[in-house]
């Protein structure tokens, strides 16, 4: 986000600074507005060109090369290459630089052919033809030719050239539809609108003579944000001035679909259009992995530092007396001797770095990073993660953090659409205390006294009938849900009418389709909104119409929408439907209820905590101990209500909407207060209850997390008992659980501060009381959103009362589940923060499927989103994108177990490999006089990393399954094993460290004895310091290799392949390069090297010896380990091949479908 | 049912594959195949107590008698050793050590006595010992010019700069360049039998036959000049610092003469450690009766001309013996039947272990 803003600054400021300013004014047609009405400034915008590319041809060496060595591992290895150009190294700048330059060769080749295509795909976007408005004709003219103020006409399933305000479309009621797919991944048709104003327009000679300006804001990223002012001048009058929002303006990347053609105008052009300011990245995560691996990483640069360090110091000690630094057979050149002998001992020390610098693997970089991009395609490879409904499997958005799946302590989850299914089903609606229950067989027929249990007043008729009319008007009209229509417009009456599947409601909540569909059983049929009128099929067959003057948005924070519609008698041709009971009902009731021609109504639905503080009048008790009941039993609850407006009251209303909606800055707040002026003084109509299944297996799922150690909190913005009854239903809490409540409630009647203390002395008590059996009994918290703020304000009075912050920690960490309700997005997001920065660290993982779930999502070290019903925007922002919420069980303990025991045992392998590879040489240096003689030939010090010991670790990386999937499921306790980054902890570490250094001193003092003053072949012939070295990197590769065989548990062909393969390439390699005099070469000291070595009996014998000896200690301490304390995965391991049907696998099978369980 | 559930996706599987245009929802299913759903068929293995004990116990039985074998076949070899460098004033090499000069043309002879107490039987090998050498220092290693070794003109015009500062003298090429050339052991070992009758008989010794064959005939190459006189191919060159004699007069023997002499090319392979030793010739077998060196007194008579002293340096001459394994090296023999036990201790100790924790775990195992 920071990113963005700085990037619009500076674009602003490289723009030119005489238009940074807040908003921009677009001329329509490039017209000059009338002389008087406000200056003419032409503004410069970019053209319409989309870069997306990153190079150019020309910048493409030179920027590629800053961007890749801006990493501080590709840094580090130049520096390196460098030295070794510049001093007078032990080894060739060949054996750093051939690594380096292969790896900055494949990035750049990557990079550059991504690059390329963006460029042939932004090429062909750029060049696509546009229809432009020039001169009152249409000509066709390129993409990236368009300008800001052009007017566009755009045909049915063209996709929008940028972003554009609608000014007409075909259609008459200036409205056109369209997908934004490619944006969001929504694929349902979204309505946009024109102005009242322009929507006439129906010839290109009629947009052409538009005279109009519009002023907006400057362009950013947010999708769904968009604050303009539309000035149409009209024969030298006063401008007509209009607001603009989001639903006026069509985006860049979208497609029109639905309607033949729309004219509109460009107002963000090329890199500013938003699709475009969306491109970047979103911040990087990094894994705990990745963590661990840089902190060993400047642990072996210590060891780096200090082994160099302490050669050099060793190495003038040693050479003190002059015999030995120049003995008569190996004298200086003169150059050398005339240097100062503290640059001389600098450049000896920088030659020792380079002779170790090995032990930081360049490799290791490309290969987890190939680990991580590779193994990242199993998740989305995964066929039991594919939901057939969807059409989709999980997909990954971020290699990163693969290994972080299987190191999850805590799981944050959403409650709608993540934990139950988002498809709702109008249950119930309660009108005045009369419990209605619609049954999907007796369509259009009112069931009223279904369930007459909660009635009142059972006296039928009288106002009743009006009261019951009025609510489900209400419910009729106070949505924003569109029909999707078919081709015909005479199909759709019909089609809805009678109930047939060729129309369907669409809306961006569920909640809403589900009460329209619910009022259509009831008999009240939404038929469709036009010319903004409203039309509704009553139950008596008739269509009432009712204009459709404000809609007050729902948003989070006031949960809460209302409308403001007049009704009028329209082309009904008598009234008798509507306003049968006027004439009976009693004056009181008949001025409440009856809905008269010309009436403003304002119908508001929203959350009971919402709405009732705003009730008036009504029967509060009632509907409210219905609501409450109804939320018990985990049903979603909405009240309604109604005020009737008079004129002066929706003149005022109007005054205050339109004054926020034209406002330029700080749109939002002022529209929020105007809706709060406006929702007041409601007369409660009734309340409606609305089913979320829950989600297949999500009991089982939260019950595997469970025992795999971690904690699952829900963060809803649902209300407590209705979040409370899901939690049960999935096995959240159970019946054994002991809720702890931290709520409204209770904090009003004690303190918060007592409410806390009390709860962490039950907490602790228990704890004490059970002791070891800490399973018996265990807790749930509840908390609401309300008391978590007064929490985690900062506390003013001082220390005395200690942190509450830490309190509430203490409390939540001996809960084994969470539940928080009534929550922000941004609370959610605030307490996973909270948890994330408590003194363990935990590693959190947020799940959700919601725009509210967004902040949660990127605050997690892992966001996983669920692509739902909700929209793409989670799926979007998150690094993880699944189908289902059960999938998360396969996702975090099958995926994110292999992949952190994978890279667990690739980081530490790797610097396992490179110790044993590079202590040798350290070694090595003390029987050389410290003259940074490499062990090794330059050949083998080069390919050692990269392709005699890469292929084995990378395939095992990629494939390695220590336990079985099956296995890996049904026990989800093996989870723990894993916890707390286990595998790469510094004993770990140490432990492995210590073998590469206990291997290393095996192979170079084994070697060392054999060659001690002897002869070792049986013509006599003696053997030099290449087949020393040799001799010790043969049995180098051999134990390495060997090594990872033995770690292997999950032999497939292509870890025979990899592993046999690479040691047969060693020996290969070996017999090739000291097979010829290789004539490029400026030395010959492999020829026949390796060869003459093999010849040697005793060479075979000392290599075989020395690979059993490196390779026992290791072997004892698996044996040993395993036979005295085995870890579960260990026994896991061993009853692999009894696979018997365990009882958990049949708890798996019984599924608690929906209902509560108390 | 699973299965049947499987094959049935797999055919699903195919179809994408094999309809290119299939519609898009269909082309996101992933396919069911064994790799991509990580169901690869593998092995498994795990490494028990139960699995490992086998293994350290066939090691063990195994590792000890090649321990014993090679123990014994090392302590057949018979090998002799004598240090003739002189830096004791008793040594007969005192003398040479002492006065050592570069400027010294005539060389200074020595003469050792010693003793073999055993017959050696087989080929004997005479070796040349240097302690405290560097041949493995890194300006050492580096200081040659294998091309011009190759027999390369230009490179034997015009050396390559690691051989600095032994690559030319007043703009002359140095041939052989480098340090190591320069440094070429010089010292002449010849050996008398003192026959009981109070003659010595010298022991013929062959100076061929002790470098690699490839790097005589391969590696190692004279330059072929227009004639095929050594010393005229060589003109233009001088000789290295430190020698007596230019390259084409090392040996007679034109097949052991200039860059493929012997003595040259087994001094060229640079040592592993500072104490090394050298072949230097072969006594070869003459009939299946007599033993190659009798048990006897002997005569060593060294031409001194290698300085040894000023880096505290030592030298010996090494007579010894081969078996199939090399000369004698009792450290592989001992280190077989050293990790041979361990494996085989281990092998108890881990059957122990077995024992008490296998049935431990399996009763553990079947409680939960």
């Amino acid at each position: 986000m920071d990113f963005s803003l700085l990037r619009n600054i500076i674009s602003r400021y490289c723009v030119g600074e005489e238009i940074w300013v807040d908003s921009r004014t677009v001329y329509i047609g490039h017209k000059e507005p009338p002389p008087g009405a406000e200056a003419y400034i032409p503004q410069r915008y970019p053209d319409n060109r989309i870069v997306s590319s990153k190079y150019t041809f020309w910048n493409f060496i030179p920027k590629n090369l800053f961007e890749q060595f801006r990493r501080i591992a590709n840094f580090y290895f130049l520096v390196i290459f460098l030295v070794q150009l510049i001093i007078d190294t032990p080894t060739s700048p060949v054996t750093s630089g051939l690594p380096l330059f292969f790896v900055i060769t494949v990035t750049a080749i990557k990079q550059g052919y991504e690059d390329w295509l963006r460029h042939k795909a932004d090429c062909s976007i750029n060049e696509c033809p546009v229809d432009v408005v020039q001169q009152g004709k249409v000509v066709r003219t390129q993409s990236h030719k368009l300008r800001v103020g052009d007017i566009v006409v755009v045909k049915e399933d063209e996709t929008f050239p940028c972003d554009l305000i609608l000014l007409s479309s075909s259609r008459s009621d200036g409205t056109c539809y369209v997908t934004t797919t490619s944006l969001d991944g929504e694929s349902s048709h979204k309505t946009y609108y024109a102005i009242p104003d322009t929507m006439a327009f129906r010839t290109e000679q009629e947009v052409d003579l538009l005279h109009a300006t519009i002023e907006c804001e400057q362009p950013q990223p947010d999708l769904y944000k968009f604050v303009g002012r539309i000035n149409i001048y009209k024969d030298k009058e006063e401008p007509v001035a209009r607001p603009l929002g989001a639903e006026n303006l069509l985006l860049r990347g979208a497609t029109l679909k639905n309607t033949q053609h729309i004219y509109a105008v460009a107002v963000y052009t090329g890199m500013e259009t938003k699709m475009a300011l969306n491109y970047q990245s979103k911040s990087q995560k990094r894994s705990a992995v990745e963590k661990s691996m840089n902190a060993f990483l400047i642990v072996y640069l210590c060891i780096l530092i200090s082994k160099a360090v302490i050669n050099t110091v060793l190495k003038y000690a040693w050479q003190w007396s002059p015999d030995r630094d120049e003995p008569w057979y190996n004298h200086r050149t003169e150059h050398e001797r005339q240097r100062h002998v503290v640059i001389r001992a600098f450049t000896d020390f920088l030659a020792f770095m380079v002779l170790f610098n090995y032990i930081i693997p360049v490799s290791m970089y490309v290969t987890v990073e190939m680990q991580k991009f590779l193994g990242s395609y199993f998740i989305s490879w995964d066929e039991e993660m594919f939901d057939e409904e969807l059409g989709e499997g999980a997909q990954v958005n971020t290699s990163d953090l693969n290994e972080e799946l299987g190191q999850v302590e805590y799981v944050f989850t959403d409650k709608t659409g993540t934990l139950t299914e988002n498809n709702m089903e109008f249950i119930e609606c309660c009108v005045d205390g009369n419990v209605y229950i619609p049954h999907a067989i007796c369509n259009g027929q009112i069931l009223s006294a279904a369930s007459s249990i909660d009635m009142i007043d059972s006296s039928p008729g009288g106002y009743r009938r009006e009261y019951e009319d009025l609510f489900f008007r209400a419910l009729c009209l106070c949505h924003t849900v569109q029909v999707k229509e078919e081709e015909t417009v005479d199909g759709i009456k019909r089609g809805i009418h009678q109930g047939r599947p060729t129309s369907f409601y669409i809306s961006s909540s569920p909640d809403e389709v589900a009460l329209v569909e619910g009022m259509k059983r009831l008999g009240y049929t939404y038929l469709r909104l036009k010319d903004n009128y409203m039309e509704i099929l009553n139950k008596d067959d008739e269509i009432e119409r009712f204009e459709l003057l404000h809609v007050l948005n729902f948003d989070s924070v006031r949960r809460r929408m209302s409308v403001i519609v007049k009704s009028s008698s329209g082309k009904i041709s008598s009234n008798t439907g509507l306003f049968i009971g006027c004439s009976s009902c009693s004056w009181l009731y008949g001025y409440l209820f009856c809905v008269l021609p010309g009436d403003y109504l304002l119908f508001c639905k929203g959350a009971d905590s919402s709405i009732f503080p705003r009730v008036v009048s009504g029967k509060v008790e009632q509907v409210k101990a219905r609501v409450e009941q109804n939320a018990v039993e985990g049903l979603r609850t909405l009240c309604v209500a109604y005020r009737r407006l008079s004129q002066s009251e929706y003149q005022e209303a109007c005054h205050h909407l339109m004054e926020a909606k034209l406002a330029l800055q700080d749109r939002e707040q002022r529209l929020a207060q105007a809706y709060d002026i406006i929702e007041r003084d409601f007369v409660l109509l009734g309340a409606t209850a609305v089913e979320d299944r829950l989600q297949e297996k999500a009991a089982d799922t939260i019950e595997s997390l469970h025992k795999a150690g971690m904690k699952v909190w829900v963060l809803t913005g649902d209300k407590m008992e209705t979040a409370a009854a899901t939690c049960y239903a999935s096995k959240l809490f159970r019946r054994t659980t002991q809720i702890l409540e931290l709520t409204k409630k209770r904090t009003e009647e004690q303190s918060l501060h007592d409410v806390l203390f009390e709860l962490n002395r039950t907490v602790l008590r228990q704890r004490s009381i059970s002791g070891l059996s800490v399973d018996c009994l265990d807790f749930g918290l509840i908390i609401d959103g309300a008391t978590l703020s007064a929490v985690l304000k900062p506390n003013q009075e001082g220390a005395g009362h200690g942190n509450y912050r830490e309190i509430f920690l203490e409390i939540c960490r001996n809960c084994s589940a969470v539940l928080c309700c009534r929550m922000a997005p941004l609370q959610k997001a605030q307490i996973v923060k909270l948890i994330k920065a408590s003194k363990e660290h935990p590693i959190t993982l947020a799940i959700g499927d919601g725009a509210n779930d967004v902040s949660m999502i990127l605050e997690a070290h892992v966001g996983i989103g669920i692509m739902g019903k909700e929209g793409r925007q989670a799926a979007r922002n998150s690094d993880y994108a699944i189908p289902k919420f059960k999938h998360l069980k396969k996702m975090l303990l099958v995926h994110g177990h292999y992949y952190y025991i994978r890279i667990a045992e690739l980081v530490q392998y790797f610097f396992y490999k490179n110790v044993c590879f590079i202590f040798p040489q350290f070694l090595y240096q003390f029987f050389c006089g410290f003259s940074q003689q490499p062990l090794y030939d330059t050949a083998y010090l080069t390919l050692y990393n990269i392709s005699f010991t890469s292929l084995p670790i990378l395939l095992y990386s990629l494939v390695e399954q220590h336990v079985s999937m099956d296995t890996l499921k049904r026990e989800p306790s093996l989870y723990r094993d894993i916890a707390k980054n286990s595998l790469l902890r510094w004993p770990v570490f140490l432990y492995w460290t210590c073998l590469g250094v206990f291997d290393a001193v095996v192979f170079f003092f084994g070697a060392y004895f054999l060659f001690d003053n002897t002869t070792f072949t049986s013509n006599g012939q003696m053997f030099g310091n290449w087949t020393f070295g040799t001799l010790i990197f043969t049995v180098l590769v051999f134990t390495v290799t060997l090594k990872l065989a033995l770690d292997t548990h999950h032999w497939t062909w292509i870890n025979h392949f990899v592993i046999w393969g690479s040691l047969l390439f060693y020996v290969i390699f070996s017999l090739l390069w000291g097979g010829i005099i290789w004539p490029f070469l400026n030395y010959q000291r492999m020829y026949y090297v390796f060869m003459q070595m093999l010849s040697s009996g005793p060479a075979w014998l000392s290599i075989i010896l020395l690979i059993t000896v490196s390779l026992l200690p290791d072997v004892i301490k698996k044996v040993l380990c395993r036979a005295m304390c085995p870890t579960a995965t260990e026994r896991a391991q061993s009853t692999r091949p009894c696979l018997t049907v365990e009882p958990s696998t049949i708890f798996m099978l019984s599924q608690s479908s929906s209902r509560m369980s108390f | 049912m699973m299965a049947s559930s499987y094959s049935a996706k797999d055919e699903d599987g195919h179809i994408t594959v094999s309809g290119p245009g299939g519609g898009t929802l269909r082309n996101k299913k992933p396919e069911n195949t064994a790799f991509k759903q990580q169901r690869l068929p593998a092995w498994q293995p795990i490494l028990t107590a139960g699995t490992v004990l086998p293994a350290f116990f066939i090691i063990g039985l195994i590792f000890i008698p090649i321990g014993i074998g090679l123990y014994v076949t090392s302590n057949n070899i018979k090998e002799f050793e004598i240090d003739y460098t002189g830096d004791d004033t008793s040594s007969p090499c005192y003398n040479c050590a002492k006065n050592f000069s570069w400027n010294n043309t005539k060389s200074c002879t020595c003469t050792i006595p010693f003793q073999l107490d055993q017959p050696y039987e087989s080929n004997v090998f005479m070796y040349y010992g240097l302690s405290n050498f560097y041949q493995n220092h890194r300006r050492y290693v580096k200081s040659r010019d294998d091309s011009q070794l190759n027999g390369n003109i230009d490179s034997l015009k015009k050396p390559s700069k690691e051989c600095e500062p032994y690559a030319s003298i007043d703009n002359k090429p140095i041939a052989p360049c480098g340090a190591i050339a320069n440094s070429m052991f010089n010292d002449t070992l010849t050996l008398f039998y003192n026959d009981p009758n109070g003659t010595s008989v010298p022991i013929p010794l062959t100076s061929t036959g002790i470098a690699w064959w490839t790097d005589k005939h391969v590696k190692f190459r004279n330059p072929v000049g227009t004639n095929s006189n050594l010393t005229a191919v060589f003109q233009g060159t001088v000789k290295p610092v430190n020698w007596h004699r230019p390259v084409y007069e090392l040996d007679t023997d034109p097949e052991n003469n200039g860059f493929i002499n012997e003595d040259f090319i087994v001094w060229m392979r640079t040592a592993a450690l500072p104490t090394f030793r050298k072949l230097y010739r072969i006594i070869q077998k003459k009939n299946t009766m007599a033993p190659t060196l009798p048990r006897g007194n002997y005569t060593l008579v060294v031409d001194y001309n290698y300085p040894v002293r000023s880096f505290e340096g030592r030298k010996r001459m090494i007579l010894s013996t081969i078996s199939w394994m090399g000369g004698k090296n009792p450290f592989l023999g001992i280190a077989y039947i050293t990790v041979g036990s361990v494996c085989f201790f281990l092998g108890v100790v881990l059957l122990v272990i077995h024992h008490k924790y296998g049935n431990r775990n399996n009763s553990a195992n079947i409680s939960n």
